[in-house]
């Protein structure tokens, strides 16, 4: 990085510790920061939508349905979610090349599971065998922003569901009353007013999602967990410029510092949100910032 | 070999206890219920330690919290902050690789990288912010009325608290407890994920199912077995605490015994 | 000359791989110098990184390095994610009934026990990194408790920090850590396991491993790999 980092093993304090600090290693280390703070930005609203997908469902008229959806969030929630990343990251990618060897090799004969293999023709393999690096690695990050979604999608209808529940009855009778369809009634009036009454949910989902983060880590994806394992271990001077002991612990402060950091931010910036979303709403908080002098 | 048999060599197999060798080919459905179910020991273990030590350090922070004495409350509110702001994935991992420089520093230390100690003093003191948080809320909800009719009885002191604030405090916050008891499980399945080593392979029901998924390349066979144990455990848990709950709300109306929903609401981490 | 070059491509098109991509996927695990491991860029590097590269040049391949956990480095080949494994990964029967290997590109190398006093008589605790010959070694040996641990790293930690009383690795990993290390020394008696390191491809990759091990044996033949091994492993002598 800098032009004095030529040599570093005749640097000493401050000036080591720049060069160190900027290598090429760390550069990837900051960049995977940028990884988790992407996925944290793709997931969210994914998982918001397969949530609201799973409430509407869950209120559905018709029967299956509903026990479907409601069955959906109780397993979730009633399993831990490390077991549902390991389960998923393999069993979406299987599923995938399933369906696509199905239908782009019907010829295809003998068993797809040969004991410990699983062999589906060349053309459903998923990515392509033959395509590039940052294709595997954009199917990698896919399959763990849709395994983080459908996980937290169960969460996230649990609570629009509690949502939709907590909009007061009169307004949709009243929108009854004024001849609104029951798809009308959902979309004008019960939909626009359930966010108040979900924020609180979904904010502490925020802030749980926030925390799930590492754990991309044991998904495969090279997050800020690898590199701070990666980094911190023992560096031995034949096989790099830069040896020291075993800074792991330091590494992984960094990393509870980093989170601490996040967690503060979300807090504020949720707080100012139900602030802004409180306005003008019957709820009690909306009666506090009425009556509060101006 | 039949089902008896494998149970006999792996049923207490995370305890190290049984066939030294975990199994490598030919995989029965018998062995993945019995290793898979063997491993639920170490939840299980995890878990209740942690939750019967936390629960009495909970009610230190929430009070801590709640105190007049400002090195009491920033200490508290700090405490809970630490660990309720931070993933438990990284904390492990941070607790692991700084109890091995403890114990370089000391011997006196040793004991505490193991997972049997080491995890659980983490889970520990992190079921405790948790539980510290709800039992202030708590605190904070209970009815004036109910403090100023203890007044006006002349109970006050150590006798105070002991019937009026922390039997009030308990009932209002055990429904969140109960929710953050059963997430507390759920968080055991970390342990062996983060740093912390399986002495001989003894690790919990994940490891054992991660263990299988690796071997067989075959998901859905050993995650669905331990979804089921997860899903036992937690009924077990939510009846247990059900039945606290009767008993912390029999004195009121039936109308007003709050009824325990196991939802992901507030304090999930 | 023809009938061969009609039957490979016959086997090309039914199994549609190795010649049929431009690129094979290299997998490593970026953790175990002198074998592999990442530099001060984050780049792969170390012997597999020399040696992958000039086989990749000989075949005629376009190669492109990918970094794998060590525990599920096999799982992983097996589903497609990468093409070969390549991480000092010993041949063993009991891989070779999931993956195949192509012919050793590395000699049997004795595996030894590195401990902080040379005490240790083989009896006590004893790491190894999960899924290793090693490891499978120590559960069988009597009076050795076996300790896991996913990286090679943490074996060596462990037996620093006196989590372990030795740890059990490849000589060749262990050598230039002990040479560094004024705690670490060689201690009780090597043992030889597995049959040389050779080159993990997918079973069902025929023509792939024999391009790999053409290429292996022209690169043994002019003297490439004895090079390569005498650059990244002090005092050894290539052996072929």
């Amino acid at each position: 990085m800098f032009s004095y980092c030529t040599d570093p093993a005749s640097l000493e304090g401050l000036a080591w510790l720049s060069c160190y600090l900027t290598n090429g290693k760390h550069l990837l280390f900051y960049q995977s920061f940028g990884t988790v703070l992407l996925l944290l930005f793709v997931t969210a609203p994914v998982a918001l939508a397969f949530g609201f997908v799973g409430a509407a469902a869950a209120r559905a008229r018709f029967a299956p349905l509903a026990l479907l959806a409601k069955g959906y969030t109780a397993i979730v929630r009633g399993v831990p979610d490390i077991a549902f990343f390991l389960f998923f990251v393999i069993a979406l990618d299987q599923a995938f090349e399933y369906l696509r060897h199905k239908v782009k090799c019907p010829d295809w004969e003998g068993p797809i599971r040969q004991g410990s293999d699983f062999v589906v023709c060349s053309a459903a393999k998923l990515p392509l065998s033959n395509s590039a690096q940052w294709v595997h690695e954009v199917y990698g990050f896919a399959l763990a922003v849709l395994t983080f979604a459908i996980v937290f999608g169960a969460f996230a209808a649990n609570v629009l569901f509690g949502a939709m529940r907590s909009v007061p009855r009169p307004q949709l009778e009243t929108a009854e009353a004024y001849g609104f369809s029951a798809r009308q009634t959902f979309w004008r009036i019960l939909v626009p007013q359930m966010w108040v009454y979900a924020l609180p949910g979904l904010s502490n989902l925020w802030m749980i999602l926030v925390k799930a983060t590492p754990l991309l880590f044991l998904l495969g994806v090279e997050d800020i967990v690898y590199w701070a394992r990666e980094l911190g271990g023992t560096k031995n001077p034949r096989f790099s410029d830069y040896p020291h002991g075993d800074w792991r612990m330091y590494y992984f402060g960094a990393l509870l510092l980093f989170y601490l950091g996040l967690t503060k931010v979300s807090e504020v910036v949720l707080d100012r949100l139900m602030a802004r979303l409180t306005l003008g709403q019957a709820t009690s908080g909306g009666d506090a910032q009425r009556k509060a002098p101006a | 070999m039949t089902c008896m048999e494998v149970i006999a060599d792996y049923g207490l197999r995370s305890l190290g206890i049984g066939e030294r060798l975990l199994p490598r080919t030919d995989f029965t459905l018998c062995q993945h219920f019995t290793l898979i179910g063997s491993g639920m020991i170490w939840n299980i273990y995890f878990g209740v330690l942690a939750l019967a030590a936390g629960f009495f350090l909970s009610i230190t922070v929430a009070f801590g919290k709640a105190a007049r004495n400002p090195v009491a409350r920033r200490a508290s509110t700090w405490f809970i902050f630490l660990f309720r702001g931070s993933p438990l994935f990284i904390q492990f991992f941070f607790a692991y690789f700084a109890f091995l420089s403890l114990k370089q520093a000391h011997p006196a230390f040793d004991p505490l990288t193991s997972a049997a100690i080491g995890a659980t003093l983490v889970l520990f003191l992190n079921t405790s912010a948790y539980a510290g948080e709800i039992f202030h809320g708590a605190l904070k909800s209970i009815p004036k009325g109910d403090l100023e009719a203890a007044d006006a009885y002349g109970i006050t002191g150590w006798k105070r608290f002991r019937r009026i604030t922390f039997p009030t405090m308990l009932r209002l916050g055990w429904p969140a407890y109960t929710n953050e008891a059963i997430f507390l499980f759920h968080a055991t399945a970390l342990v062996f994920f983060s740093g912390f080593p399986a002495w001989q392979q003894r690790g919990d029901a994940l490891y054992y199912a991660n263990y299988f998924a690796d071997k067989t390349f075959n998901p859905f066979v050993p995650y669905p077995i331990l979804a089921m144990y997860f899903i036992m455990l937690t009924l077990a848990v939510i009846s247990i605490f059900g039945a606290i709950n009767r008993r912390l709300t029999r004195h009121l109306p039936p109308e007003r015994q709050t009824r325990l929903r196991f939802r992901a609401r507030q304090f999930i981490r | 000359m023809k009938k061969l070059i009609l039957t490979t491509a016959a086997l090309a098109l039914m199994s549609g791989t190795a010649f049929a991509q431009d690129t094979v996927r290299m997998g490593t695990e970026g953790a175990y110098p002198p074998y592999n491991f990442l530099n001060d860029d984050g780049e792969v590097d170390g012997f597999e990184r020399d040696l992958g590269d000039a086989i990749c040049e000989t075949a005629e391949l376009s190669c492109e390095w990918v970094t794998n956990d060590w525990d599920s480095i096999i799982p992983n080949l097996v589903s497609g994610n990468y093409d070969t494994i390549i991480a000092g990964m010993s041949i063993t029967d009991e891989r070779d009934e999931v993956i195949d290997f192509t012919q050793a590109y590395f000699p049997p190398d004795p595996s030894a026990f590195a401990a902080m006093s040379d005490a240790f008589d083989g009896t006590g605790v004893v790491a190894a990194q999960t899924g290793t010959i090693q490891a499978s070694h120590i559960a069988s040996m009597d009076g050795a408790a076996l300790v896991e641990f996913a990286t090679p790293e943490e074996t060596i930690a462990a037996v620093k920090s006196g989590e372990a009383d030795a740890v059990l690795a490849d000589k060749a990993f262990l050598d230039p850590i002990v040479a560094e290390d004024a705690d670490l020394m060689f201690a009780s008696d090597d043992v030889m396991l597995g049959g040389g390191i050779g080159i993990g491809v997918r079973e069902s990759d025929t023509e792939l491993k024999a391009t790999l091990d053409a290429a292996i044996t022209a690169l043994k033949e002019d003297g490439t790999v004895n090079t390569l091994i005498e650059k990244w492993f002090d005092g050894m002598t290539g052996p072929y």
